[in-house]
């Protein structure tokens, strides 16, 4: 009974919890988003190692580690790879952090287990990843020229630009009728618009950076799959010990009262 | 003792001639017997009865898998956060061991907390089992400083700002309060050098207390013999013949086999989530301890891990306006106890105590009584076998008094710990507040309550 | 107090069953510690193939690469070296590296210990207590052999290694200095800890 109630209160209080949460509402990533695709896990590494691998190292994962996504250590090498480091290697970057720390502010973080920091009460590190990506717009106030709505004031630049296009942040008023005298309440939303169209439309666009995301979720844990495998079977395993068990149990308290 | 009075080892097959050579020169058989064999247990122990041998179980396992988490990880503050993802990914089956041994540390939080809630529903603090109470809130207060000490190693922003806010608070204490703090520290703020002494204290110094004070324990409760759900003491009913309680069986195979079978269920609710949700909603992995460690970064969010929480709402209940109420409880409560004692000593010496702590309460920043106030939360615990005089030990036996105080302070300790993972806001330190004064209630004005209390008369034999 | 029959068998049966069924647990439960004790990978990256650049080793050189912690040695061999090498025959104690096979792989396993006979490529380190030994290429008297024809001298316990890395006779060394599994990528390019065999 009692043990019911703690684990219901534990149930409860995560999303209560998010209610609690502060920040912008975050896009969930799309259903269709299979973390055990290999082909989007791929065309995920590739949209990395071409678009942020420059800045960002994963310095806790291998190159060789990809062949989980069915890549072969020459695919890897021929397509994954591009500065000369050899295969078994982790994947740094070369920037020094100070250099960059100097050009940005704040060095760019790694981003091996970004996809598990990033989740709080109001979302996966999924989800946040994915709206942070989509977030990005003009904001000349900016020392890059951009800014971010999941993360205000962010350092990063739009390393994606050319892809998305140009997003600007608009300011809607929106009136609510309050009150029987005809009085009206108004509300500010604030929405982003794309200004300038990029290289991919947007429902592409979205559905690279699904792709990009489904990878860094598992870069952030790469033996997930092997994890929950495992698990079914441990789990039909202990059933057949639980039976066992079981009937041993009751066999040997039939001398009980 | 003369080698040749033993009897030889029967009943054990090809085995009995090495048992025997090894009882002739080890109390081997006779630790068998006694404690095993031959240790007559109650025949009525329930669901709550499961835990101590699952927190034994939840040792062993801490135990093996820090064992060989600590041949890969690095107690360097350059290097640890990159040595717990190097076992994540780079050591074989490393994951496996690494989730273990986080889920393990929950688990062991949980199973001791259901076993204390056994003690308090059925009287097993109470004489003559009152140093198997003190044992085991020595291994609570033990399991707390491992947890917290374990916590600081993968060197996550949660790890480093956790302990550098609990830390902090010995630096409250007036005088040595700051010398303390960095003695504890080794540094001026959380470093290396506190993660390498907390990794000395973690991997060796209190898994060596524990393990004494959990032997300690169990043969403390071997000496008077096994409580049980009605509360009664098994041996005052003995079989004429055997000279066995009536309502005693012998351990094994009996709760052995019971016990299987509880290890096989709590390895099955351990496995679906060890294998399906490790992180239990960044309950049981913080989220935020998933980003390096970052002196000059402080995240918007400190909260201890769940097992803390309800000590850490009762740090955060206790504001300057809370202090008042505090006095009030404190004038209210001494004038309680002054009219209860008898001997004008122990009047005199209450009413200056009470005195010196009201000055103190006026004079001393709130923020030490909230540690003071938090640090008495577990200690009071000690005093449970002296504070409960009631008639009987069962809450089964017990009246309507004493079954709603209770019930107030498994809510009041629930709410205290859901408030501990959230955000400050007035109303929650409000709701923080009323359930500090219910829990510090429970305890301190259970003299009173448990003798006004109308109990049941308590059957002689076991009801099952 | 129940008055059944006790049912010996089949308690047995129960409690040999779940035995049998804890035990495969017990043991299943051992295979992630016990591998988590193997190499791990980031063993196994640093001891990964090392490629060697031969390109401006002169005749006579040599060069040296470190693979898994141990030198390995490249010498580029003149036609004096290599004749040398057969001269050593009658000195040598395994001349045909027949002795451990493990340190000569097949494709070495000829008159000159080589796949190319131009270049020798041996682990460098005496196969006697680990030291690692001298080169000492030119064929003229030395102190610890006066009819030296050029090779190597561990300066250890003062074994003996021809051209070809054969150790001498009645030296402390018991083997040929080892071969590690090599393959020429190109003329001027040679990979260490990996063969045509895939090592």
């Amino acid at each position: 009974m009692m043990l019911a109630r703690m684990l219901a209160w534990i149930a409860l209080a995560a999303p209560l919890a998010a209610a609690a949460a502060e920040g912008a509402r975050l896009d969930r990533l799309p259903a269709d988003v299979n973390p055990n695709d290999p082909v989007s896990l791929q065309r995920g590494a590739q949209v990395y190692v071409n678009y942020c691998l420059g800045c960002h190292s994963l310095a806790y994962m291998r190159y060789n580690r990809l062949q989980d996504l069915g890549l072969t250590e020459q695919q890897i090498r021929d397509n994954l790879i591009f500065t000369g480091a050899k295969v078994g290697e982790l994947m740094k970057v070369a920037v020094d952090p100070r250099e960059s720390r100097e050009w940005f502010g704040t060095p760019p973080p790694d981003l091996t287990v970004i996809a598990r920091a990033r989740s709080s009460g109001a979302g996966s590190g999924a989800d946040w990843l994915y709206s942070y990506l989509r977030g990005f717009y003009r904001d000349p106030s900016r020392p890059t020229g951009w800014n971010n709505t999941v993360f205000p004031n962010v350092a990063m630049p739009h390393a994606l630009w050319q892809l998305q296009g140009e997003q600007v942040l608009t300011t809607e008023v929106q009136s609510i009728p309050r009150g029987s005298k005809g009085e009206v309440e108004k509300h500010e939303v604030q929405k982003l618009a794309l200004d300038k169209p990029g290289s991919m439309k947007p429902a592409e666009y979205d559905r690279m950076v699904g792709d990009l995301v489904n990878f860094l979720v598992y870069v952030g844990e790469p033996s997930r799959q092997s994890r929950v495998e495992l698990g079914i079977y441990v789990l039909l395993f202990l059933g057949v010990l639980f039976v066992l068990a079981y009937l041993l149990k009751k066999e040997f308290w039939k001398d009980v009262h | 003792m003369a080698v040749a009075e033993k009897q030889p080892v029967t009943g054990a097959g090809p085995f009995n001639g090495v048992l025997t050579w090894v009882d002739q020169r080890f109390p081997l058989m006779s630790l068998w017997r006694d404690h095993l064999a031959e240790y007559y247990a109650p025949k009525n122990f329930n669901f709550w009865y499961y835990f101590g041998s699952l927190a034994m179980l939840v040792l062993v396992l801490q135990i093996v898998t820090g064992i060989f988490l600590t041949m890969h990880y690095k107690p360097d503050a350059a290097q640890a956060f990159a040595s717990v993802e190097y076992i994540m990914r780079d050591v074989p089956g490393g994951w496996l061991i690494r989730y273990m041994h986080s889920t393990g540390a929950s688990a062991f939080f949980i199973a001791v907390y259901l076993h204390m809630f056994r003690g308090l529903l059925y009287g097993s603090y109470r004489k003559p089992r009152e140093l198997i109470w003190i044992f085991g809130m020595l291994i609570y207060l033990s399991l707390m400083a491992e947890a917290f000490m374990g916590y600081l190693l993968p060197w996550g922003q949660m790890s480093y700002w956790g302990a550098q806010v609990i830390v902090n608070l010995f630096d409250a204490i007036p005088w040595v309060g700051p010398p303390l703090a960095e003695w504890i520290r080794g540094d001026f703020v959380i470093s290396d050098a506190t993660l390498n002494r907390f990794f000395s204290f973690h991997v060796i110094a209190i898994p060596l207390l524990l393990l004494g004070l959990v032997g300690a324990h169990i043969m403390a409760l071997h000496e008077v013999g096994s409580n049980n759900p009605d509360g009664i003491e098994i041996k005052k009913v003995k079989d004429a013949r055997t000279g066995h309680p009536v309502d005693g069986i012998p351990f094994h195979p009996y709760y052995t086999v019971k016990d299987t079978l509880g290890v096989v269920v709590f390895l099955i609710v351990f496995s679906v989530i060890m294998f399906f949700m490790p992180e239990l909603g960044g309950y049981f992995l913080e989220y935020n301890n998933f980003i390096p460690a970052d002196s000059l970064k402080t995240p918007p969010h400190i909260a201890p891990v769940w097992y803390f929480t309800p000590y850490y709402s009762i740090l955060r209940a206790v504001t300057e306006d809370f202090m008042w109420v505090l006095a009030a409880a404190l004038i209210a409560y001494s004038v309680l106890v002054i009219r209860a004692v008898r001997n004008p000593l122990v009047r005199i010496a209450v009413g200056a105590v009470g005195a010196v702590l009201l000055g103190g309460f006026f004079t001393v920043d709130p923020k030490v009584w909230g540690v003071v106030l938090m640090g008495t939360a577990t200690l009071v615990f000690f005093l449970l076998p002296w504070l409960d005089q009631s008639a009987v030990k069962s809450i089964r036996y017990k009246g309507p008094l004493v079954k709603a105080a209770l019930t107030l302070f498994v809510i009041a300790f629930l709410a205290l710990g859901y408030l501990g993972t959230l955000t400050v806001t007035e109303g929650r330190t409000i709701a923080a507040q009323v359930c500090t004064l219910i829990y510090f209630a429970f305890f301190l004005l259970m003299p009173w309550y448990t003798r006004m209390d109308k109990t049941k008369p308590e059957p002689e034999r076991v009801t099952g | 107090m129940a008055d059944n029959e006790l049912d010996h068998g089949k308690r047995r049966f129960l409690v040999a069953a779940t035995g049998v069924a804890g035990g495969i647990a017990g043991v299943a439960t051992a295979v992630p510690f016990v591998a988590s004790m193997l190499p791990s990978e980031r063993a196994k990256a640093a001891g990964a193939p090392v490629e060697a650049d031969i390109g401006n080793l002169a005749p006579g050189e040599m060069t040296r690469v470190e693979w898994r912690g141990k030198p390995v040695w490249i010498v580029r061999r003149t036609q004096e070296m290599l004749e040398s090498v057969r001269q050593s025959e009658g000195r040598v104690a395994d001349p045909k590296s027949e002795r451990k096979k493990e340190l000569t792989p097949e494709y070495a396993r000829n008159q000159f210990r080589s796949i190319k006979p131009e270049y020798l490529v041996v682990v460098g380190i005496c196969t006697h207590l680990g030291c690692s030994p001298v080169d000492k290429f030119k064929a003229q008297a030395e102190a610890f052999e006066s009819d030296w024809k050029g090779g190597f001298y561990c300066p250890c316990h003062g074994s003996l290694f021809d051209l070809a890395g054969r150790v001498y006779k009645n030296k402390p060394a018991p083997d040929n200095l080892e071969v590690p599994p090599h393959k020429f990528l190109s003329d001027s390019r040679v990979v260490i800890g990996e063969d045509t065999r895939g090592a």
